[in-house]
C-alpha cells in the first residue's frame, strides 16, 4: 500500500499513517479489545485460525502467506508485520512495538481537530479494562481514568464483567460515556439491565449505536461473579432496537459488537437494517471491510495495535458510501499525546517497581495467539506441571496476552500481560481420561461449531504433558482422538485418573495459588526459557 | 423448604382493551423426584404442578408444570384488560397446598 | 479451563421416540406443521438448571380463532414433558415465557394446538456446556 513504500524508504511518517482526505460527513473511529495495554506492545497475530462451516477459508480465517496474497501485501512490509505472523521476529526488530494509548490519543485528537468534534464518533468495543498488572491491581481504574480522557462516545464489554457486578455498576456510573448492552438482562425479572442503544447527532446526521456485550460472558467466564445478569445473543433484541432506532429517525445504524466475527457475519445476514458492525472479541485485524448484504463488517484488531477509521457519507435515512482505513499504530512513528502519556505515567507510577521486576529471560519468541498453542502457554503449562506436580496441564485458550521477542527479560509486567485476571487460582485435581476427552470435545465445539451462534470465540484449551489429534470439521464427540501421555507415549485411558493442574476455572471456590506465582516460582528455578516447537496437537484430516 | 412466596408484577393502570405483560415468580425447590439424597434414597417429587391467572373470575392463562420446570417457577404472559378489576394468581403444590396472590388494575 | 465437571448419575433418558409419542398424545396423533409458532431459547444455556424459553403463536386470539394450548417438550431429559400453557381470548396474545431444566444438550420442542384443532411446531437445540475460555 501507500505507506509500505514510504516505510521501505525509511521515512514512514505520522501523515502516512493517519492523514486522510476528507470524505463524507461523519468519521467513525473504532478501538476494541485493548486488554488494558496502555503502553506500546509486541503482538503477534495468529499463524493458525481455522474457520468452519460457511466461514471456512473466509477472512478472518486466512493467515500468513495466504493473508498477504489475499490483500496484496508485500512480505516484509509494515502491513505484513502488523497483520500476520509471517517473519514476525525479524520484522519486530525492524518496525518495533505497536499501540500505546497515548499514540491512540494522538490519532483521536488529530481526527477530531481535522474533522471537527461534532463530526466524529469514537466507539470502544470492550475488553478494555482487563489484561495487565495495573488493571488487575486497580480493578480497571487505570483504564477507566485513561479512557475518560480519550472520551469515547460509548462502549460495550466482556472481560469488564469479571470484576463482578458491584464493580461494574460502580465503574459504569462513573464513566463519562454510556456502557451499552442490548443483550444484558436482569436474570430474575428478565428486564433490560443496561442501556441498549443511543442516538447521536453527528455530522448533521442521526446515528444510532446499539451495544452488544459478549453473549457468552456467564459461560466463558465465571457466572458467580455476575449472578444477577443474563446475556445471550438475543438477535430478536438487536432487531427490535434497529427498528426502534429507525422509528426515531436514525439515518444510519451501527452495531458496536462484542459477538466475535463469525457471529457478527451470521447476525448481519439475519438481522436487516444494520449499516455497520464494528466487530470485536475474536481479535481479528482486517485491512478491508467484509460486506454481508448491505452490512459492512469492520475488524479492528486488539491490544491497541490498530484504530479503525470509517468516513461515512450519510444521506437522509441511508448510508450512501464509505471509505475505510485500518490505521496501524506504529509506536515509533506516531507521536504520543502529552496529556495521555502523563496520565498513563500517573496510573502506573505506584506499581513501577513491581512492573519492572525481572523474573527470567526468554531465548525465543513468547506469543499466545493461534488456535492450538503458543509459547506463552507452553511456559505456563511447564510451570503447572512442575510446580503443581501434575501429569497433565491445561491452560485456557485466551486470545489476549502480548508477545515478547527472544533475548528479552521476562518481567512481572510481561507475565501479567499473559495472565492478569480475577480468578487466577491454579487448581490441582484428578480427572479421568474420559473427562479430559469431554473437556477437549466441549471446548473444541465452542470454537469449531459449524453454526457460529454456538461459538464462544476463544482458542482451543492448551495442554501440557499430553497430546491429541483434532479434526475441526467433525461434530462434538468425534473431533478429538489419539489422546496420549507424552512422557510415556502411552494412550490416555478413559477410566484412569490423571493428576491435572490448570488455571482460570469458572467454578466458584476453586483453590490454588495464583497462576503468576506458579510461573514466577518456576522461573526462579529455571530462569532461562527456551521455547521449542509444540508438536502435541495434530491436525486432521 | 421455606414457605413458598409468590411475587407478581402487574401494571397499576391500563387503558381499556390494552394488552399488558404480567410476570410472576414463586420461591419453590421444584423437587423433581429424580434426585437421590445423602442416604441414597430418591427424594420424593414435590413440585408446583399448576399455575392459574384469572381476571375478575375469568381465566386468562393457565400452565400445567412438569418436574422439568426450573426451581422458583417464573411465568411471563400477556393479558387483555377490558375493565378495572383484580387479577388472581394461584399456584397448586403437589402436597395440596395452594398459594395465591391478587393485584388490582385500574382501567381509564 | 475448568476444574470439576458435575458428572450426573444418568437415569434412562427420554428419547426422540418418547418425545414423538408425547407430541402424538398432545396433537391426537397428528404431525404438527411448521409455522405460526416461534420458540425462542438461548443457543447455549448459561445454567442448565434454569433455561429461559419463550413461545409465541401468531393468532388473532378472538372467541372464534385462538390458540387453545401450547406444550413444551425436551428430548434429552429423563421425561420429555416440561410444561403446557393454556391461553384464552383474555390472554390478548398467545405468548409466554418460563424457565426450564435441561440435563444436557438437546432439542426443545414447542407445539401449538389451535381452536380449530390444527397444530404447529417449532424446535431449537440448546447446548449445555462446560464453558471456560474466551477472547
Ligand atoms: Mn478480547
Ligand atoms: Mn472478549
Amino acid at each position: 500500500g501507500r505507506w509500505s513504500r514510504a516505510a521501505a524508504q525509511q521515512r514512514l511518517s505520522e501523515d502516512d499513517l493517519i492523514g486522510a482526505p476528507a470524505f463524507g460527513n461523519l468519521t467513525l473511529l473504532h478501538v476494541t479489545d485493548i486488554h488494558a495495554q496502555l503502553k506500546p506492545v509486541y503482538f503477534r497475530e495468529p499463524a493458525v485460525n481455522i474457520g468452519v462451516g460457511q466461514a471456512a477459508g473466509l477472512p478472518p480465517h486466512v493467515t500468513g502467506a495466504d493473508f498477504l496474497k489475499l490483500y496484496r501485501i508485500e512480505p516484509g512490509s509494515p502491513e505484513a508485520y502488523a497483520l500476520t505472523a509471517e517473519d514476525f521476529a525479524a520484522l519486530a526488530e525492524r518496525y518495533g512495538k505497536m499501540g500505546g494509548l497515548d499514540r491512540v490519543a494522538t490519532i483521536v485528537r488529530r481526527t477530531r481537530a481535522e474533522r471537527g468534534d461534532d463530526n466524529v464518533l469514537l466507539l470502544d468495543g470492550g475488553d478494555t479494562w482487563q489484561g495487565s498488572f495495573t488493571a488487575n491491581a486497580t480493578k480497571g481504574a487505570d483504564m477507566i481514568a485513561c479512557m475518560n480522557l480519550l472520551k469515547p462516545d460509548a462502549m460495550t464489554g466482556h472481560w469488564e464483567f469479571t470484576y463482578g457486578a458491584d464493580r461494574v455498576n460502580e465503574a459504569k456510573d462513573a464513566l463519562a460515556f454510556p456502557f451499552l448492552g442490548s443483550n444484558v438482562f436482569d436474570a430474575e425479572w428478565n428486564e433490560p439491565a443496561f442501556e441498549a442503544w443511543k442516538m447521536f447527532e453527528r455530522g448533521g446526521s442521526k446515528v444510532a449505536v446499539i451495544g452488544q456485550a459478549f453473549p457468552y460472558t456467564p459461560i466463558a467466564n465465571p457466572r458467580w461473579l455476575i449472578p444477577g445478569w443474563s446475556f445471550g445473543i438475543r438477535e430478536e433484541e438487536v432487531a427490535k432496537h434497529v427498528e426502534e432506532a429507525k422509528a426515531e429517525g436514525a439515518d444510519v445504524v451501527i452495531l458496536l459488537s462484542h459477538n466475535g466475527f463469525d457471529v457478527d457475519r451470521a447476525m448481519a445476514s439475519r438481522v436487516p437494517g444494520i449499516d455497520v458492525i464494528l466487530t470485536g472479541h475474536t481479535h481479528d485485524a482486517l485491512p478491508e471491510p467484509v460486506k454481508v448484504g448491505k452490512t459492512v463488517l469492520i475488524a479492528s484488531g486488539s491490544n491497541g495495535k490498530f484504530v479503525s477509521r470509517l468516513d461515512l457519507d450519510i444521506g437522509k435515512g441511508e448510508l450512501k458510501d464509505l471509505r475505510y482505513r485500518l490505521i496501524p499504530v506504529f509506536s515509533d512513528v506516531i507521536t504520543p499525546d502529552g496529556e495521555m502519556a502523563a496520565k498513563i505515567d500517573e496510573v502506573r507510577a505506584p506499581y513501577a517497581e513491581q512492573l519492572g521486576t525481572v523474573l527470567g529471560r526468554t531465548e525465543g519468541l513468547l506469543y499466545r495467539r493461534g488456535n492450538f498453542n503458543g509459547t506463552w502457554d507452553d511456559l505456563i503449562c511447564d510451570a503447572l506441571l512442575s510446580e503443581r506436580d501434575a501429569e497433565i496441564a491445561l491452560s485456557p485458550g485466551f486470545r489476549w496476552g502480548t508477545s515478547l521477542p527472544a533475548g528479552n527479560d521476562i518481567t512481572v509486567e510481561d507475565l501479567h500481560n499473559a495472565c492478569a485476571m480475577t480468578y487466577p487460582a491454579a487448581y490441582r485435581t484428578k480427572m479421568s481420561g474420559d473427562m479430559l476427552k469431554t473437556i477437549l470435545e466441549d471446548v473444541a465445539d465452542n470454537l469449531f461449531n459449524a453454526d457460529p451462534y454456538y461459538q464462544q470465540g476463544g482458542d482451543m484449551v492448551r495442554v501440557g504433558g499430553m497430546g491429541f489429534a483434532i479434526d475441526p470439521t467433525r461434530a462434538i464427540g468425534s473431533r478429538i482422538s489419539d489422546m496420549v501421555v507424552l512422557k510415556t507415549e502411552t494412550p490416555i485411558e478413559a477410566a484412569r485418573d490423571y493428576v491435572v493442574a490448570g488455571w482460570a476455572s469458572v467454578n466458584e471456590g476453586t483453590e490454588g495459588p495464583p497462576i503468576w506465582d506458579v510461573v514466577s516460582d518456576h522461573l526462579k528455578a529455571n530462569p532461562v526459557y527456551t521455547p521449542t516447537e509444540n508438536r502435541s496437537v495434530k491436525l486432521k484430516p | 423448604m421455606a414457605t413458598p412466596k409468590p411475587r407478581v408484577k402487574v401494571p397499576k393502570k391500563a387503558s381499556a382493551g390494552e394488552i399488558i405483560t404480567i410476570k410472576t415468580l414463586i420461591s419453590h425447590d421444584m423437587e423433581s423426584g429424580q434426585r437421590k439424597g445423602k442416604d441414597g434414597n430418591v427424594i420424593p417429587r414435590q413440585i408446583i404442578n399448576k399455575f392459574t391467572c384469572e381476571f375478575n373470575g375469568m381465566k386468562v392463562f393457565e400452565c400445567e408444570l412438569d418436574p422439568a420446570v426450573a426451581a422458583n417457577p417464573y411465568f411471563e404472559f400477556n393479558a387483555k384488560v377490558p375493565e378495572s378489576g383484580t387479577f388472581k394468581f394461584t399456584w397448586v403444590d403437589d402436597d395440596g397446598s395452594i398459594y395465591t396472590d391478587e393485584q388490582k388494575i385500574a382501567v381509564n | 479451563a475448568m476444574a470439576g465437571v458435575a458428572i450426573l448419575a444418568r437415569p434412562a433418558w427420554a428419547t426422540v421416540e418418547a418425545t414423538d409419542a408425547a407430541i402424538g398424545a398432545f396433537t391426537g396423533g397428528k404431525t404438527p406443521e411448521p409455522g405460526k409458532i416461534t420458540l425462542t431459547a438461548p443457543e447455549i444455556a448459561e445454567n442448565g438448571n434454569s433455561v429461559p424459553v419463550t413461545v409465541e403463536v401468531d393468532s388473532p386470539m378472538t372467541d372464534g380463532d385462538y390458540v387453545a394450548s401450547v406444550t413444551i417438550l425436551a428430548d434429552g431429559n429423563p421425561n420429555p414433558e416440561v410444561a403446557t400453557f393454556h391461553f384464552t381470548p383474555l390472554s390478548g396474545t398467545a405468548a409466554a415465557t418460563t424457565r426450564i431444566r435441561l440435563a444436557k444438550t438437546q432439542n426443545v420442542v414447542a407445539i401449538a394446538k389451535m381452536s380449530d384443532g390444527s397444530t404447529f411446531s417449532d424446535r431449537k437445540e440448546v447446548k449445555v456446556t462446560i464453558g471456560g475460555c474466551g477472547g
